[in-house]
């Protein structure tokens, strides 16, 4: 039973630690590359470190669609381990 | 205090293609003997296991895979089995090469798409495997051996300088996506060094060769395990996207 409040967390955290930003920073519509200061190798680590964390694996074509925080959320309560 | 010498290769896990024999099995060898735990792939499983059975001989760890690295799965299932084996992946070294000589004006399809497969887009895929746990590490290193046919080219071999120069734009490529992340890409170009490869020359082709050599002499494998075995360690940090030719001052 995975948490709908946790999801959110877990993924902020994860971004936190990824992009090495504040965590009131990450905001649902904040996106990684606009205003988080992402590169194209942080979004595919980023990609990488949600799989991780979700035991689930994301396609490239799903992980390109993945641009804002609230992005991220929606894709991982959509896809459950 | 005992320290470790800046080239030591201790606790650190390498994939070596090609490693059964030549400059690859010379290059696996030599990790080994660093304190590297190597696995090795060749098409030839049995030659394969010979060279672990002579690090293992030596006291260290090794694993051979069966596995031909111009097919995706199989390259990919390589990268897999050393981590799984060994539990990390630090150090990639994309040395597979085969050869297919013959004169451009009657190079056949198949012996190019061959000789590319091989030495060019197996590097590619073993790459792609080993990048995915050096970004999560943040550190690793990727050496690639080309040839100086890739970089003065050597009649005969049109499809193999085509391979091992295409080798060194990759080396420079990934070498600068990834150099934020503490990951080294090199290239090192041997001249003539003494292999099964160049056994195969005819007398007088060795002999025009050597005489354009100003040491006078083909190098030994070792020579260029010596220059790998420093590329891959903490030692050679700041050294990333370069070709290091090592020839004997052939091309200088």
């Amino acid at each position: 039973m995975t948490d709908v409040m946790e999801i959110e967390e877990r993924v902020k955290k994860i971004i936190v630690d990824q992009l090495g930003v504040n965590a009131a920073e990450v905001t649902p519509e904040a996106s990684f590359v606009e205003d988080l200061g992402a590169d194209s190798l942080d979004t595919v680590e980023l990609v990488m470190a949600l799989e991780e964390e979700f035991g689930i694996e994301i396609p490239d074509e799903e992980a390109e669609k993945i641009v804002t925080v609230k992005d991220a959320i929606a894709h991982i309560k959509a896809h459950p381990a | 205090m005992v320290t470790t010498p800046a080239t030591g290769l201790e606790g650190k896990v390498a994939v070596v293609t090609g490693g059964s024999r030549g400059i690859g099995r010379a290059i696996a060898l030599g990790l080994s003997a660093r304190g590297a735990k190597v696995a090795i792939c060749a098409r030839n499983p049995e030659a394969a296991q010979k060279v672990v059975a002579e690090m293992e001989a030596a006291g260290a760890e090794g694993m051979a895979v069966a596995a031909d690295i111009s097919r995706e799965a199989e390259a990919e299932g390589l990268i897999q089995a050393g981590i799984k084996r060994f539990g990390r992946l630090d150090i990639l070294i994309n040395n597979a090469g085969i050869t297919k000589d013959g004169l451009l004006i009657r190079m056949k399809e198949e012996d190019w798409d061959m000789v590319l497969d091989v030495n060019l887009k197996g590097a590619f895929f073993t790459t792609r495997a080993a990048l995915r746990p050096m970004l999560r590490a943040q550190s690793g290193r990727i050496v690639n051996i080309s040839s100086v046919a890739g970089t003065m080219g050597i009649p005969g071999q049109a499809n193999y300088s085509a391979s091992k120069a295409g080798l060194i734009g990759f080396t420079k490529a990934v070498a600068k996506e990834v150099a934020s992340r503490s990951i080294t890409v090199n290239a090192v170009a041997p001249g003539f060094i003494e292999t099964e490869m160049t056994a195969v020359l005819s007398e007088d082709r060795k002999k025009s060769y050597l005489g354009q050599i100003p040491m006078g002499r083909f190098g030994a494998a070792e020579e260029v395990a010596a220059l790998v075995s420093f590329l891959v360690s903490e030692a050679a940090s700041y050294i990333t996207g370069q070709v290091i030719t090592i020839d004997g001052g052939l091309r200088t």
